[in-house]
């Protein structure tokens, strides 16, 4: 029994050795084809245009601010962040607000057509957005809400609240039931109950769920460009059209693309932790 | 979980109606609407009756969207699934390191559409990209504006580099919600690394999979701005996906009745295969007794 132990050990470990080593080497070249393409974008961003088209470099020479001057000094430029920030805060609120309730009645009673009712919510979740196109751009002009940022803010719920439900329906289904009724028996009403007691339980919930509001709002383009055209024009319509207009200028592209980065990666940081666990319950 | 049976469960699901009906219902029922109908312009319409469907139907054009679409489609599941289970496999299980990964693995997720579209052209560049400048450098010629093979690479690369993420997070969560006495187990009757994943990690990762490839078919099926900034559809039509014709043909030609009919046979393969995912899903949840 020794010799077998004693054998036993040194492969293990022998093998084992390795194993971890290409683990790193495999993550590490992951992350780096996750980093290269953001990098060169950075890179750009600090470089003048003559600079770019003049030669290939691997990093700016000169490295310049002057692109982020133009877009920080440019009410043109700089309103477009302040656009898109508007109509994403506001569309998840209004995604939270209203999918809060209906996530409690999924996970908490059977009422007639509750399961059609949550495919067809989830349904809308898959719609393409280049099917709704044109008729939001008639919906909303007819009804005076186009080019404003509830116009955009009201488009996105189209994917988020279906979204919002599902993610917050699998936490609340975590929470154990007698807990509402033990509130009810205090003398809770319902209003009382479900903002006191119920929502700080599922806190990282909300999170998670405001997570992905932010984000499929933030990045969506089609819909948000097809519903403004001046006041409340997201910043990436206004990418596009420069593109176009202005005769490419790199450096100003990029430094529009890397500020687009930075909002994302803040909100990225504060919710980390609670990523994993949201994606845990496998709801996306 | 046992449910109570309450109908008054409607007052708090009405909220999400009323909103779902106005940013969703109405503007199908528009699209519906213009789908039987023809236009000469002046608001005057015809009935058509299912004439578009027909056209759409008969069209070559569409089947070779549809047929691109799939094969897009196809190939993005393809490398992203396993690759992305792989990724999570590879992940840091704790500690500083994990949460490293997660947000530089998250970054791609977070960056507008356009500017992921802008990133891939810039980098396919060869005179000002480092792809297309470093395959230059070893002879070959990157030309995705004019080769759609190079086309083609370029798309498939800019979806993984963009989406592979969503994948490796969610194997990630399905592996760390396995309890540690599973893989004891495994180590006291030796199972090769293989039969670990293959009898514990697979079976444990099965549902958070399906929602994986679920939200990935989904996706990719839906897919609009990347490709969009990145070759306009081109060259030719070689990249234009469902979306990208879908816009051509109702934002740029104006043309109602048939880009109606053509989204709505789009929204039913889609209603189709969810319907398929989520019978899959829901069973898997009373099986498991979750």
């Amino acid at each position: 029994m020794a010799v077998t132990t004693d054998t036993y050990m040194p492969t293990r470990r022998r093998i084992a050795m390795p194993r971890v080593k290409a683990r790193h080497v495999v993550m590490v070249i992951y992350l780096l084809f996750m980093l290269i393409p953001i990098y060169w974008l950075v890179k750009m961003s600090f470089q003048t245009n003559r600079e770019i088209l003049g030669g290939f470099t691997l990093w700016p020479h000169n490295p310049t601010l002057n692109n982020y001057r133009v877009i920080l000094t440019d009410a043109s430029w700089y309103m477009g962040y302040v656009n898109s920030i508007t109509y994403v805060v506001m569309n998840t609120v209004l995604s939270l607000a209203v999918a809060l309730p209906a996530a409690y009645a999924f996970s908490r009673y059977r009422f007639l057509g509750d399961k059609h009712l949550f495919f067809w919510l989830l349904t809308n979740r898959m719609a393409p957005p280049a099917v709704f196109a044109l008729p939001f751009f008639q919906l909303y002009s007819s009804v005076g809400l186009f080019d404003t940022h509830i116009a955009v803010a009201l488009a996105h719920t189209l994917f988020n609240v279906p979204l919002a439900v599902w993610i917050l329906e699998g936490f609340m289904r975590g929470v154990p039931k007698e807990i509402d009724e033990t509130a009810y028996i205090d003398g809770y009403s319902f209003p009382r109950f479900f903002i006191r007691i119920f929502m700080p339980l599922i806190a990282s919930g909300i999170g998670v769920a405001a997570f992905f509001c932010f984000m499929f709002s933030w990045v969506e383009l089609l819909l948000s460009r097809t519903l403004t055209a001046v006041a409340a024009q997201p910043i990436a319509s206004i990418m596009t059209r420069t593109v176009s207009a202005s005769g490419l200028d790199w450096g100003v592209l990029c430094a529009a693309g890397v500020l687009t980065i930075i909002p994302g990666a803040l909100v990225i940081y504060f919710v980390r932790n609670y990523i994993a666990k949201g994606f845990a319950l496998g709801r996306v | 979980m046992d449910k109570v049976q309450n109908n008054k469960a409607w007052f708090l699901v009405l909220p999400v109606l009323v909103l779902v009906a106005f940013s969703a219902v109405i503007p199908l029922m528009t699209v519906v609407n213009y789908s039987v109908q023809d236009t000469f312009g002046n608001n005057v319409f015809f009935w058509e009756g299912l004439g578009w469907f027909k056209d759409v139907l008969t069209s070559d054009r569409v089947h070779a969207a549809f047929g691109r679409q799939l094969a897009f489609s196809g190939i993005i599941l393809a490398i992203q699934i396993p690759l992305g289970i792989a990724i999570a496999i590879c992940m840091p299980k704790r500690g500083f390191w994990a949460s490293v990964c997660l947000v530089l693995m998250a970054l791609p997720l977070l960056i507008p559409w356009n500017v992921v579209g802008t990133i891939w052209q810039i980098l396919g560049r060869s005179d000002i990209g480092l792809v297309g400048y470093a395959l230059d450098q070893i002879g070959i010629t990157w030309n995705y504006a004019r080769n759609p093979v190079h086309a083609w690479v370029t798309v498939v690369i800019m979806d993984v580099w963009h989406w592979t993420s969503l994948v490796a997070l969610l194997a990630y969560a399905g592996l760390q919600s396995i309890p540690q006495a599973y893989y004891q187990a495994a180590k006291i009757d030796q199972a090769s690394r293989w039969k670990v994943f293959r009898y514990i990690e697979l079976p444990k990762m099965q549902g958070v999979l399906l929602i994986a490839i679920l939200l990935r078919f989904m996706d990719s099926f839906m897919i609009y701005t990347e490709p969009f900034v990145v070759t306009g559809g081109g060259p030719g039509s070689a990249t234009s996906f469902l979306s990208i014709d879908l816009v051509k043909m109702a934002l740029g030609q104006f043309d109602l009745g048939p880009a109606a009919a053509f989204s709505i046979m789009y929204f039913l393969v889609i209603l189709l295969v969810s319907w398929v995912f989520y019978t899959v899903m829901t069973n898997l949840d009373k099986t498991e007794g979750r």
